[in-house]
């Protein structure tokens, strides 16, 4: 029998140490923290291999390449934080880039098509929420409905790409603010912007904490008495809302709605949000993440092409990348479960 | 409600079934011509005939995305790894001197489809050793697998010229065509491999509850990975059969999507995603409903491009049918006399799937 020297020996939680305490506290961020290494780590190999990489240039079209990919990561991470998944982000982005180039060459002001774009995608989430929280389909069978339903649309609606040559929409683009070789475009103020208010919304809002609840553990929330069933579907209605503001900003990159834009973009845009740190099961994850794994997929698909080899070896990296991530996650995971 | 009739009712099987008969009669309704099947030089010839011989690369891929679903599982890099198999068969008898000679072409095909056992292998380790989500772990190589066939093949379409390699899309034995055979094969050999050993079984019980099976003895690891492997090796022979269709190996192009049509064809013969209890009967529905309503939707002169939209309505309207919540709407509708206490509508549970 050991003696011990506690000084309120009625005190039953086991002692730990502070360090310990401050890590454990922060132990969600550790694959955000991951990601944003990676990303350092990949930019000074870049710069080391080529010389001339971290350039202002190269920077600012990191940003202005994959503004469209940004917006649609945060919507994802939503839904991915509550467990579910949606994959018709590609095809309702592409939507909402053919029903915004046939409004405009029929004659429709710019600012009501701009203002119809986003409620389109919305109403494509809100269909895959219900279909999802009432009548029981998978996430996955859900969104893969929405993702067919949207390209089938796509196709009704237009089966040419349509040029948009609209001043209103191509100006987020071709408007270049800044100086000094660093510049910006209207699409990527847009872009950090659904950043900063979804982090917002995440962090501080009644809404957002009930995403991570109902990821945690929906039964949990439920008899917290927390608004699952809304929060499930509202979830999907961001990433559908995400999903049209991303089709604006990828119309006015691409300066036409075509209905075989976007094809591949859901996994891409899963492969970002994976790697940024936030966990498929659900309950954990962070918008600063996602944006650093989108930035992460942008580095790998701009250092490719300084390379000059073949672009298939963008999605090759990715997928290698994905792979370790996942591991490490699940090497945390599993540890977190035998605590 | 006699007992004989209920127990067809309540039969999975019997929606899938349903809409496929409905499809036929519209296609029937439509072109009477479309049952009707004509004998050419002993070969028969009609449009049943190509749903059945168009439909054996997602029947081959849907069979392994079924044992997989079984086992709380999905498979999302079929469609690249029937492009990474056909790369390697059509590489391999582009850059051999004899394209025309049978062991040629028996060794491209083998080639191909061991390459394929083996990522499919390599997705089981992923799901079954190191514990990896299935739709993640399956994912890598969904995005992976295209580059890899595209490094195969140095980023171009390879053509070759190889009549026994011809055959195998565009022959015919005992009067059918060779490619609805080897799907035939396919489905005798799983079922009666899944059903008549305890396989079938285990693999269920695995995908109910893998803890409790693991505790009652089942070797759950050895199971999930192996159906891993068996639907890499599927998927590895609807690549071969599909590049042979059309005598190229072209990695954007081939089983693009297929991964969707096959879970679809899986969901709609009545299997669950959330695992346990499959249907491989099912499954072949399933398969056959898509086919007839891909083909269905080109005659009606609308172009494959807004099949999509028609694919979605099925699925909303097979989704719903099996929806608990949809029946109880529907058995509120009976008048609510002779209800014995056994047929009470339970009330829906809304705990977490």
């Amino acid at each position: 029998m050991t003696i011990t020297h506690e000084t309120e020996p009625t005190t039953t939680a086991p002692v730990i140490p502070a360090w310990r305490r401050v890590v454990g506290s922060r132990v969600s961020w550790m694959p955000v923290l991951a990601a944003v290494a990676l990303l350092l780590i990949m930019f000074a190999a870049a710069q080391a291999y080529f010389g001339r990489f971290i350039t202002p240039g190269v920077i600012s079209s990191l940003f202005v390449d994959n503004a469209y990919l940004i917006v649609l990561a945060v919507g994802m991470t939503f839904v991915i934080i509550t467990g579910g998944i949606d994959l018709s982000v590609g095809a309702v982005m592409a939507f909402t880039g053919v029903l915004a180039a046939f409004l405009l060459t029929n004659g429709v002001p710019t600012a009501l098509v701009v203002t119809i774009m986003i409620p389109t995608g919305a109403l494509f989430g809100l269909l895959i929420g219900i279909l999802v929280q009432y009548f029981d389909v998978q996430p996955f069978i859900a969104s893969l409905v929405g993702m067919f339903l949207a390209r089938g649309l796509c196709y009704v609606l237009a089966p040419r790409a349509i040029k948009v040559s609209d001043v209103g929409v191509l100006g987020l683009q071709s408007t270049k603010i800044g100086g000094g070789g660093w510049y910006i475009t209207a699409t990527v103020i847009i872009a950090l912007a659904v950043v900063i208010i979804g982090a917002w919304v995440l962090g501080y809002t009644r809404f957002g904490r009930t995403v991570y609840a109902v990821g945690g553990s929906e039964q949990s929330a439920r008899l917290m008495g927390l608004a699952v069933a809304r929060t499930k579907v509202l979830v999907y209605v961001v990433s559908g809302a995400c999903a049209g503001i991303a089709g604006l900003l990828f119309t006015a990159y691409t300066a036409a709605g075509y209905s075989l834009n976007g094809i591949g973009t859901e996994l891409d845009t899963i492969a970002a949000v994976v790697i940024g740190g936030t966990l498929l099961t659900g309950g954990s994850g962070y918008l600063v993440g996602s944006l650093a794994g989108v930035l992460v997929y942008g580095v790998i698909k701009t250092a490719i092409s300084f390379l000059g080899v073949d672009q298939s070896w963008t999605r090759i990296t990715i997928g290698i990348l994905l792979l370790a991530f996942v591991v490490v996650q699940r090497l945390i995971v599993a540890r977190a479960n035998r605590r | 409600m006699r007992p004989f009739l209920k127990s067809v009712l309540k039969n999975r099987i019997l929606w899938p079934i349903g809409a496929l008969v409905a499809l036929i009669l519209i296609n029937f309704i439509s072109r009477p011509s479309f049952l009707s099947i004509t004998v050419q030089n002993g070969q028969f010839y009609g449009s049943l005939i190509d749903i059945l011989r168009n439909s054996a690369p997602l029947m081959l891929v849907s069979l392994g995305m079924c044992l997989v679903i079984g086992t709380r599982g999905i498979d999302l890099s079929v469609g690249a790894q029937m492009a990474i198999s056909g790369a390697v068969a059509l590489t391999i008898i582009a850059d051999s001197p004899t394209p025309n000679s049978l062991g040629t072409v028996m060794i491209a095909i083998l080639a191909g489809v061991a390459l394929t056992l083996l990522f499919g292998l390599w997705n089981g380790f992923l799901v079954s050793v190191v514990g990896i989500q299935p739709i993640i772990a399956t994912l890598v190589l969904m995005l992976a697998g295209r580059g890899i066939a595209l490094l195969i093949t140095n980023g171009f379409i390879t053509t070759i010229n190889s009549t026994p390699y011809q055959f195998i899309a565009g022959g015919y034995i005992f009067g059918f065509p060779f490619e609805f055979l080897v799907s035939l094969v396919a489905i005798v050999v799983v079922g009666l491999v899944v059903r008549r050993t305890a396989l079938g079984v285990l693999t269920e019980s695995v995908g109910i509850n893998p803890a409790a099976s693991r505790l009652a003895g089942v070797r759950s690891r050895g199971i999930v990975w192996s159906l891993y492997g068996l639907s890499g090796l599927l998927a590895g022979v609807a690549g071969i059969l599909y590049s042979s269709n059309i005598m190229a190996a072209d990695a954007n192009a081939a089983g693009v999507n297929i991964e969707l049509d096959a879970i679809l064809a899986v969901v709609l013969g009545g299997t669950s995603l959330a695992g346990g209890k499959f249907t491989l009967a099912g499954t072949v529905v399933g398969v056959f409903t898509i086919q007839t309503l891909t083909s269905t939707i080109t005659f009606l002169g609308v172009p494959p491009a807004v099949t999509p939209v028609f694919k979605a309505i099925v699925v909303i309207i097979v989704c719903l049918s099996q929806s608990r919540r949809v029946r109880a709407w529907l058995s509120n509708l009976r008048p609510p006399m002779r209800r014995l206490p056994s047929d009470v509508v339970t009330p829906i549970e809304r705990t977490a799937a």
